[in-house]
C-alpha cells in the first residue's frame, strides 16, 4: 500500500536520517518544518533518492494556526498515512532558570505542540483503520534531574501522552510507537563533549524502521537505555534528589 | 540557524591508523554554518595524512549528504560533499543511472573523491572520477565560489586531485552514466605468473577489469592472482554474501606470514583453474571490502600502510622487481591489487598516468617502513608515482619529482589559500605548499 509519513520537524538531524529511509523505500513525504529553504532541499534530498512526492509545508508548534493545513495535505494523499514527531527543543536549563518565560516555549515544542496535532489528526488515522504514530521523546523524560528538568517534563509529559494515544489508537488499528533516544550526535547536542552510549542520527531511523515493523511500543535507542533507565526509575527518591547525573 | 560548534581535543586517523591527529573538529550540517576555513575531511578513507590536521582544526563533512539537484533525463546530479560513493551507488541504478567513476570503497564521500580524483575498475575506459564533474562550489576565505572546468581552467585543475587545498569543496556536480542493468557479471580466472598477469590486463576488452595478486607468491610463481573482468547485466539475481565486522583490533598474528600466506592460498584456489563467470550485486563488486565493516582493525593497534604506485606502460619491469623485492621481503601483505591505467586525469596533482598501478598494504612496523622508502625511490626512477591518498610516509622531494605539475598547483593554491588555513599534515611533511 502507498505510504505518506508526515514529518513534523523535517529540518531536525534526526528526521533528515528517518526521511532518507523513507525516501528510498518510495514512500511520500510531507516535510512539515520551520525553515522552508532547508526543507525545500530536504525535498529535493527525497526525491532524488526515490520519495513518491515530497512535499515542504510551514509548521511551528507553538502556532496551532499552522497545523490544519498539513493534515489537509495529507488526506489528499491516498494510502495509508503516517506521522513521525521530530519536534523539540532543549535551551540550557540555566537559561531557563533565569528566564521563567521561556518554560512555555519548551513546553510547546516538546509536547503540547505535537500533543494536540496528533489529536487533531487522530480521528482521520481511526477513520482509515491504518497508520503509525511515531513519537520521539527521549531519555530524559523518565525521570526529572537537576540538568534539564523543563526539557524533560515535557518530554515525559509527551510520553505519558503518547502512551494514552496508543491505548486509544491501537484498538482502531493505528499504531502508535514511543521513541526514546539517549544522547544523539545531532545539532542539540554539537559541542557537548563525551556524552555516555552516543549514537547517530543514521543508527536512530535504523531503529526506528526496524521496531515499526515489530510493533514496537516502547523504544529505547540505543537499547542500553532501556536497562539504564529501569535503574535510575528505580532509584528512591530521597537518594535521587541529592545525585546529579 | 545553528552555529557551528566544536568539539575539543579529538583523536582521529586516516583509514591506515599509522598516523593520528588531534584537534578540534566540527560537523556542520549545512553548508550555511560553516564559518571558519579549516581543512575539511569526510569519512577519511585516505590512509595516511591526506584527512588531518594535528593541532588544528578540522570540518567533518559527512553530516552534509543531501543530493540537492537530480535531472533523470540528463543525469546531471547536483550533491552535497559528504553524499557517499555507495550512497550513490545503492540510490541511482534503480533509477537507471550509476556514478561513472567508483574507487574500492563506497565509504568515501564524493567530496574525498574529488580532493584525490579517484580512480576505479574503469579507469581505462572512463577516465579519473574529476573528469565526469561539470561544477564544484568552494568555500574560499570570506567568499563562495562557483567553478567549472570551462570558466576556471587552473583553479580547476588545482581542486581535482589537489587534497582539498583551493577552498572547502561543499557541492559537487557529476554527470551520472546511464546503467543498462541492476547486476554486474564477472568473469574472473587463475593467472599463474606476471608475465599472464600483464599479457592480460592489456589484452582486455572489459569495461572493469582489475587484477588481484598474491603478494606472497614468490619465484615462478611472482604475480600470480586472479584477473576480474566485469560488465553491468540484467535480469539475473545476485548472490548476497553476508555482512561481517572487526569487533576489535586484532591482535598482532591475525596477519603474520603465515596466516597472510594461506588465506591468499585459498582465495586464489576459490576460483576454479577453469575461470567461472558470477552474477554479484554491484556494492559486492565495487566495493568489496566494505562488506567487512572496519577491515582496518584488522592489522591491531600500529595501523598499516598501502604503497600504491603507478609506472609507465614500457616500465613493466621495474613493477615487477618491486612486486618480487616485496614479496620476498616476506612482510606479510593479503591481497594486492594490479590494473592498467589510462591517461585520464583531471589535474595537476592527479595520480593516474598510463601504465601500470600496484597497491599493496604493509603493516605499521619499521621493516615495512623500510621497504615502502625503496619502493618509493624505485618508482622516481621509473618516471612513475605514489597515490597521494594511500601515503603517509613519501618524501616531499620524491613526490614534487612525480607530479611535474607541481609549481602550477602552488601557484593556484598560494592565490586561494595564501594564508594556510587549509594546510593540513600531508602538505606540511611534503612541503607541498613550496617549490
Amino acid at each position: 500500500m502507498e505510504q505518506t509519513w508526515i514529518i513534523l520537524g523535517a529540518s531536525s538531524t534526526m528526521a533528515r536520517a528517518f526521511m532518507q529511509k523513507l525516501a528510498e523505500q518510495g514512500a511520500g513525504l510531507i516535510l512539515a518544518g520551520r525553515r522552508m529553504d532547508d526543507l525545500k532541499t530536504n525535498a529535493s534530498d527525497a526525491l532524488a533518492r526515490g520519495a513518491s512526492m515530497a512535499k515542504p509545508i510551514a509548521f511551528d508548534a507553538r502556532d496551532p494556526g499552522t497545523f490544519q493545513p498539513v493534515i489537509d495535505l495529507a488526506l489528499k494523499q491516498a494510502g495509508q498515512i503516517n506521522c513521525a514527531v521530530f519536534v523539540g527543543s532543549m535551551p540550557p536549563q540555566e537559561e531557563i532558570d533565569a528566564d521563567p518565560a521561556m518554560l512555555d516555549g519548551v513546553i510547546a515544542d516538546s509536547f503540547t505542540g505535537p500533543a494536540r496535532f496528533l489529536q487533531m489528526l487522530a480521528p482521520h488515522l481511526e477513520a482509515r483503520g491504518s497508520g503509525s504514530i511515531v513519537g520521539v521523546g527521549s531519555v530524559a523524560g523518565d525521570r526529572g534531574r537537576i540538568g534539564n528538568y523543563v526539557y524533560g517534563g515535557a518530554k515525559g509529559g509527551f510520553a505519558t501522552y503518547l502512551s494514552g494515544l496508543r491505548n486509544r489508537l491501537g484498538r482502531e488499528g493505528v499504531h502508535v510507537m514511543t521513541v526514546k533516544p539517549g544522547p544523539v550526535d545531532t545539532a542539540m547536542t554539537q559541542g557537548m563533549d563525551d556524552l555516555p552510549f552516543m549514537t547517530t542520527p543514521d543508527a536512530v531511523a535504523d531503529d526506528i524502521l526496524a521496531g515499526l515493523k515489530r510493533g514496537k511500543n516502547v523504544l529505547y535507542t540505543r537499547r542500553i537505555w532501556w536497562p539504564i533507565m529501569t535503574v535510575i526509575r528505580a532509584i528512591p527518591e530521597p537518594v535521587f534528589k541529592k545525585m546529579s547525573i | 540557524m545553528i552555529a557551528m560548534r566544536w568539539r575539543k581535543d579529538i583523536a582521529y586517523t586516516g583509514w591506515g591508523r599509522a598516523l593520528t591527529a588531534t584537534g578540534r573538529v566540527a560537523r556542520p550540517v549545512t553548508e550555511q554554518e560553516i564559518d571558519t576555513i579549516a581543512p575539511a575531511f569526510g569519512n577519511r578513507r585516505s590512509y595516511g595524512d591526506a584527512p588531518l590536521n594535528d593541532g588544528g582544526a578540522a570540518l567533518d563533512m559527512t553530516a552534509q549528504d543531501r543530493i540537492l539537484a537530480f535531472d533523470r533525463k540528463t543525469g546531471l546530479i547536483t550533491v552535497e560533499a559528504g553524499v557517499t560513493i555507495g550512497a550513490l551507488a545503492r540510490i541511482l541504478p534503480p533509477q537507471g543511472w550509476l556514478p561513472p567513476v567508483m574507487p574500492g570503497t563506497g565509504i568515501a564521500t564524493v567530496g574525498g573523491a574529488v580532493a584525490m580524483d579517484v580512480h576505479g575498475k574503469n579507469h581505462h575506459n572512463t577516465g579519473s572520477f574529476c573528469q565526469h564533474v561539470t561544477a564544484l562550489t568552494l568555500l574560499q576565505n570570506g567568499k563562495r565560489r562557483k567553478i567549472t572546468p570551462d570558466r576556471d581552467k587552473r583553479l580547476w585543475a588545482a581542486t581535482c586531485g589537489g587534497l582539498g587545498q583551493t577552498g572547502i569543496i561543499t557541492q559537487v556536480t557529476i554527470q551520472l552514466k546511464r546503467c543498462p542493468g541492476e547486476v554486474m557479471i564477472v568473469t574472473e580466472r587463475r593467472v599463474e605468473d606476471w608475465a599472464e598477469h600483464i599479457a592480460h590486463l592489456d589484452a582486455s576488452g572489459a569495461t572493469y577489469c582489475v587484477g588481484w595478486i598474491d603478494a606472497t607468491a614468490t619465484g615462478p610463481k611472482l604475480g600470480r592472482g586472479i584477473l576480474e573482468e566485469a560488465e553491468i547485466g540484467s535480469g539475473l539475481a545476485p548472490a548476497r554474501p553476508k555482512r561481517r565486522s572487526v569487533p576489535l583490533d586484532a591482535p598482532s598474528w591475525a596477519l603474520s606470514g603465515p596466516v597472510v600466506r594461506a588465506f591468499n592460498n585459498l582465495y586464489y584456489r576459490r576460483v576454479p583453474a577453469t575461470g567461472r563467470t558470477v552474477v554479484r550485486a554491484f556494492e559486492d563488486f565495487f566495493f568489496p571490502l566494505d562488506k567487512i565493516h572496519d577491515w582496518n582493525r584488522l592489522y591491531g593497534k600500529r595501523g598499516f600502510h598501502q604503497f600504491q604506485c603507478v609506472v609507465p606502460l614500457d616500465r613493466a619491469d621495474t613493477l615487477r622487481a618491486m612486486l618480487a623485492e616485496i614479496a620476498e621481503s616476506g612482510l606479510a601483505s593479503p591481497l594486492a591489487v594490479l590494473k592498467r591505467m589510462g591517461d585520464g586525469r583531471a589535474g595537476y596533482l592527479s595520480f593516474p598516468m598510463p601504465g601500470y598501478t600496484l597497491a599493496v598494504d604493509f603493516p605499521n612496523r619499521e621493516s615495512a617502513r623500510d621497504l615502502i622508502a625503496r619502493l618509493e625511490n624505485q618508482a622516481v626512477a621509473a618516471r612513475g608515482r605514489i597515490y597521494l591518498a594511500k601515503d603517509g610516509l613519501a618524501k616531499g622531494p620524491s613526490v614534487k619529482a612525480m607530479y611535474p605539475e607541481h609549481p602550477e598547483w602552488v601557484a593556484q593554491v598560494m592565490k586561494a589559500d595564501p594564508d594556510g588555513k587549509l594546510a593540513t599534515d600531508m602538505v606540511r611533511r611534503l612541503d607541498l605548499r613550496r617549490l
